[in-house]
């Protein structure tokens, strides 16, 4: 994983931070911001499943159980008990999320491989399909609207400015993970298994910590996106929703930490653009991903980089 | 539960099984012989659900004529995507991961394709001429198509026996499921086998889909639903197994007939629940030797 | 002076084919020492069963007194047998030091913690740096490992097995697929090590410079079996061994 010299680092950092600070100042009309908002929830949701896959090597198809279910704890607690549940919605669902992706982890890491895909693929739409036909409780496929922000975050403005912070926190908190011994351990984990146990660690044991890690932020991303639209639906449950973040990250880049982030403003600006003259989004989005696969692997930001690093004379390579 | 109810759902689950076998043998052939999992093998059973529409319902071809047609289109359109996108993929490192991801964008590309061609409505085939009725035994109702579909059903798997036990290529694809490197050292052309496994794979899969669209109507997104069913098979069957997928398709489909007989709405999390169970217990399928499968 | 590996009686066969057969000898502490004998002879099998990757089917291997047969190989690493591989195994996308630290943090008991940046943690850096330097890895250290040329690849395989700071280390084929000039370094840079770390050393090999270079004692396996042991002057001369082996370098 790159970290790259700290002072330009922490330039491109603010100046992100900033750029999106100032949506609501600059921006022409609330469409902008809510494409923002956008952004921001599917870059932390991305960058959280990159931490499962990039960089510990576990590619889980089913990452929008945990996202649906943040989502969920928040729209059903504010219906059927009131707005001021809101936050406290947040915070109970993160430790449902907890709970649920320690028990399913414990289940489904064992397999590993193919195996473990499908049986997050599985479960992921089990619980769609539950959602789904609890039409009294959960809407089915109308799913639920109107979900009422508490006080002060119902200006759309706050609301977005509370979103930022969240995001950008979180983001830094999984930044520190990715560099931390922790992340290099994860990282060993996926390139070479056996050799970690010959160290005496446990792998299993560092795939279910990420595991739950992941699942955490993506809840919480599904939590701030209910918000966003203030309305939840069962698609947030569909395999498709852990597809696009799995897109997001390939076309970021996987082996970049902020790589998928980049993927999902990329691709959220692209359908937001492409949608408007073609609804035939799924075949290009297909092949862009498609000839990335083949001909890019390593990603937007990590082609980029490559060649940043060719462009280096070799002594300076050192530190990037 | 009376005898003719038995009888009856007994067919409509050996219906379903045969539609299920045809798609899931397809994938676990391309697993066991080529160590790929084509995640995108619905789409290829919606494409011959589509050339069966265009060429029965528009072209107005003779519906058994279609049908083998529909599976070979499938089957080359499979041969097209295996050779020109899947293939530059073999042998990278974290090969299992790029090519799921390879095959979900098939599975994006594949289905909108169909929407551009096709539209969006929901198409519908008739049954063929002298199969729209039923036979009926007292209170047993059997429709004769679905006496078809188990018909076609017996077919393939006669002769996939056949080949698989009779013939050099068939002997193969077994040698190759259990060794490929071996099977490259004999001299064998690995790369064209697998582009052709793959392309008798996807007609199957094809021809399954155009077999059932009398029965369901034609849409986009159907290729979803299928392979979901269709992995539940191939893990009971164990992953490569090809009469494991035979076996796994007659219990899930048995399954999934009594389940909705007795609780329509939650059908379907009964076939899931069985996969789950026999992933966490025994994830190299039921009927498959105990081995250590982890990649 | 009691040894510090002693293997007695020990036996395995897959199926039909006995690939150790009663294989008995002590290491004493301290010592260099070389296993030949020609491929298949079952010298890796051994080692595998030393460290726990296979388990023999009948006798003892103890460490330090310890009967290790049926403990898994985090176990034994833990009590302090350390091993390279002949393939060398390493993180391939991470630096050189990098691939060391790791190493020293779970030496250290710190590859829990996911706060602080890797670099800042001291203690692991310094060993990690101290091993490259005893390795002469040191100016690759910011290098990716599997840019690293196939002997440096290994020498990298035995740090990493070095910062667990084992008592006895076990190298498998340490020169394979080396130049001479590199496998002259290696030597030298084994002896050095074996000093310095102040370990018991177990290396199988097919050079016979690095055998009879440095080791203080030999054994040969022939298809599974101990046939002979001794120093190295005692094995050359040894009519058995001539006739059979030491065609083969």
């Amino acid at each position: 994983m790159n970290s790259g010299p700290k002072f330009s680092t922490a330039v491109l950092w603010t100046l992100m931070i900033l750029g999106f600070a100032l949506v609501p100042v600059l921006m022409r009309s609330s469409y902008q911001l809510n494409l923002a908002s956008h952004v921001l929830v599917w870059g932390l949701f991305a960058v959280a499943f990159n931490m499962l896959w990039g960089v510990t090597g576990m590619l889980s198809f089913g990452q929008a159980l945990y996202y649906g279910l943040g989502a969920y704890f928040v729209g059903l607690m504010v219906e059927y008990l009131g707005s001021a549940w809101y936050l406290p919605a947040i915070g109970i669902g993160m430790l449902a999320v907890a709970a649920t992706s320690f028990l399913l982890g414990l289940l489904v890491i064992r397999v590993g491989g193919v195996y473990f895909t499908m049986l997050t693929l599985a479960f992921g739409q089990l619980a769609w399909q539950i959602t789904f036909k609890w039409y009294d409780f959960t809407g089915g496929d109308d799913g639920i609207q109107g979900i009422a922000a508490p006080g002060f975050l119902q200006n759309p403005i706050a609301y977005y400015y509370f979103l930022l912070v969240l995001v950008m926190l979180s983001i830094w908190i999984l930044k520190r993970m990715a560099y931390s011994p922790f992340g290099l351990m994860l990282r060993c984990v996926r390139q070479n298994p056996e050799r970690v146990r010959f160290l005496g660690r446990r792998v299993r044991r560092n795939q279910l910590r990420v595991y739950m890690v992941s699942s955490l932020f993506a809840a919480l991303a599904g939590s701030l996106m209910a918000g966003i639209d203030n309305s939840i639906h069962t698609d947030m449950f569909f395999w498709t929703t852990s597809g696009e973040v799995i897109l997001m990250s390939v076309l970021g880049g996987l082996n970049q930490f902020f790589g998928p982030f980049v993927g999902a403003a990329v691709i959220i600006i692209i359908e937001d653009i492409v949608g408007a003259w073609t609804e035939y989004w799924s075949l290009i989005i297909g092949s862009i991903i498609m000839s990335m696969v083949i001909l890019f692997p390593k990603g937007l930001v990590g082609e980029l980089h490559q060649l940043k690093l060719r462009m280096m004379p070799p002594k300076e390579r050192r530190s990037e | 539960m009376d005898f003719s109810f038995f009888i009856t759902q007994t067919i409509s689950g050996l219906t379903m099984a045969t539609l299920l076998f045809l798609v899931a043998s397809g994938l676990t052939l391309i697993f066991g012989v080529g160590n790929v999992f084509n995640f995108a093998h619905g789409s290829f059973y919606m494409v011959g659900a589509y050339f069966g529409y265009q060429l029965v319902s528009i072209w107005e071809l003779n519906f058994w004529v279609a049908l083998i047609l529909a599976g070979l289109g499938a089957g080359v359109v499979g041969m097209l995507a295996e050779s020109l996108f899947l293939r530059r993929i073999y042998g990278r490192v974290n090969e299992g991961g790029f090519q799921i991801l390879l095959t979900y964008c098939f599975i994006l590309i594949i289905d909108d394709l169909v929407k551009l061609v096709w539209g969006t409505e929901y198409k519908s085939l008739p049954r063929p001429k002298g199969f729209s009725g039923a036979l009926n035994f007292g209170d047993i109702y059997l429709p004769s198509y679905n006496l078809v579909i188990i018909a076609v059903g017996l077919i393939v798997v006669v002769a996939s026996w056949w080949i698989l036990t009779r013939t050099r290529p068939g002997k193969i694809a077994r040698a190759a499921a259990v060794d490929r490197e071996m099977v490259d050292t004999l001299g064998v052309n690995v790369p064209l086998t697998m582009t052709l496994v793959f392309g008798i794979a996807t007609a199957l899969g094809g021809m399954a889909g155009a077999l059932a669209a009398p029965l369901r109507t034609v849409t986009p997104g159907a290729g979803v639903e299928v392979i979901i069913d269709s992995l539940i098979v191939v893990v009971l069957g164990g992953m490569g197994n090809f009469w494991g997928a035979w076996l796994g398709a007659l219990l899930i489909g048995e399954v999934n007939a009594f389940a909705v007989a007795f609780l329509p709405k939650w059908a379907s999390l009964f076939s899931f629940l069985v996969m789950v169970i026999v992933l966490i217990f025994k994830p190299e399928g039921l009927f498959s030797p105990r081995q250590v499968r982890k990649v | 002076m009691n040894a510090i590996l002693e293997l007695e009686s020990v036996h395995k066969s897959f199926g039909g084919l006995q690939v150790t057969q009663n294989v008995s000898f002590a290491v004493m502490p301290g010592e260099i020492s070389a296993i030949i004998g020609p491929n298949g002879a079952g010298k890796t099998t051994l080692f595998n069963q030393i460290t726990g990757h296979l388990h023999p089917n009948s006798g003892r291997i103890l460490f330090q007194g310890h009967d290790v047969v049926g403990d898994s190989p985090q176990k034994i690493v833990a009590q302090g047998i350390g091993r390279a591989f002949q393939i060398a195994s390493l993180f391939p996308d991470e630096t050189v030091l990098d691939n060391v630290k790791v190493a020293c943090l779970s030496r250290l008991d710190q590859t829990r913690r996911f706060w602080r940046p890797v670099q800042r943690f001291r203690r692991a850096t310094e060993r990690a740096h101290g091993i490259l330097e005893d390795l002469g890895l040191e100016k690759q250290a910011d290098r990716l490992a599997f840019e690293l040329a196939h002997g440096d690849q290994k020498l990298l395989d035995i740090g990493i097995a070095l910062v667990l700071e084992p008592q006895l280390l076990l190298l498998d084929e340490p020169t394979a697929g080396m130049s001479p000039e590199e496998r002259q370094r290696t030597r030298e840079l084994i002896k050095k090590l074996w000093k310095a770390y102040d370990l018991t050393l177990v290396f199988i090999e097919h050079d016979m410079d690095m055998v009879f270079g440095i080791a203080q004692k030999v054994r040969v396996l022939q298809q599974g079996a101990l046939l002979a042991e001794g120093t190295p002057d005692e094995i050359r001369n040894n009519k058995d061994v001539v006739t059979a082996y030491l065609g083969e370098a």
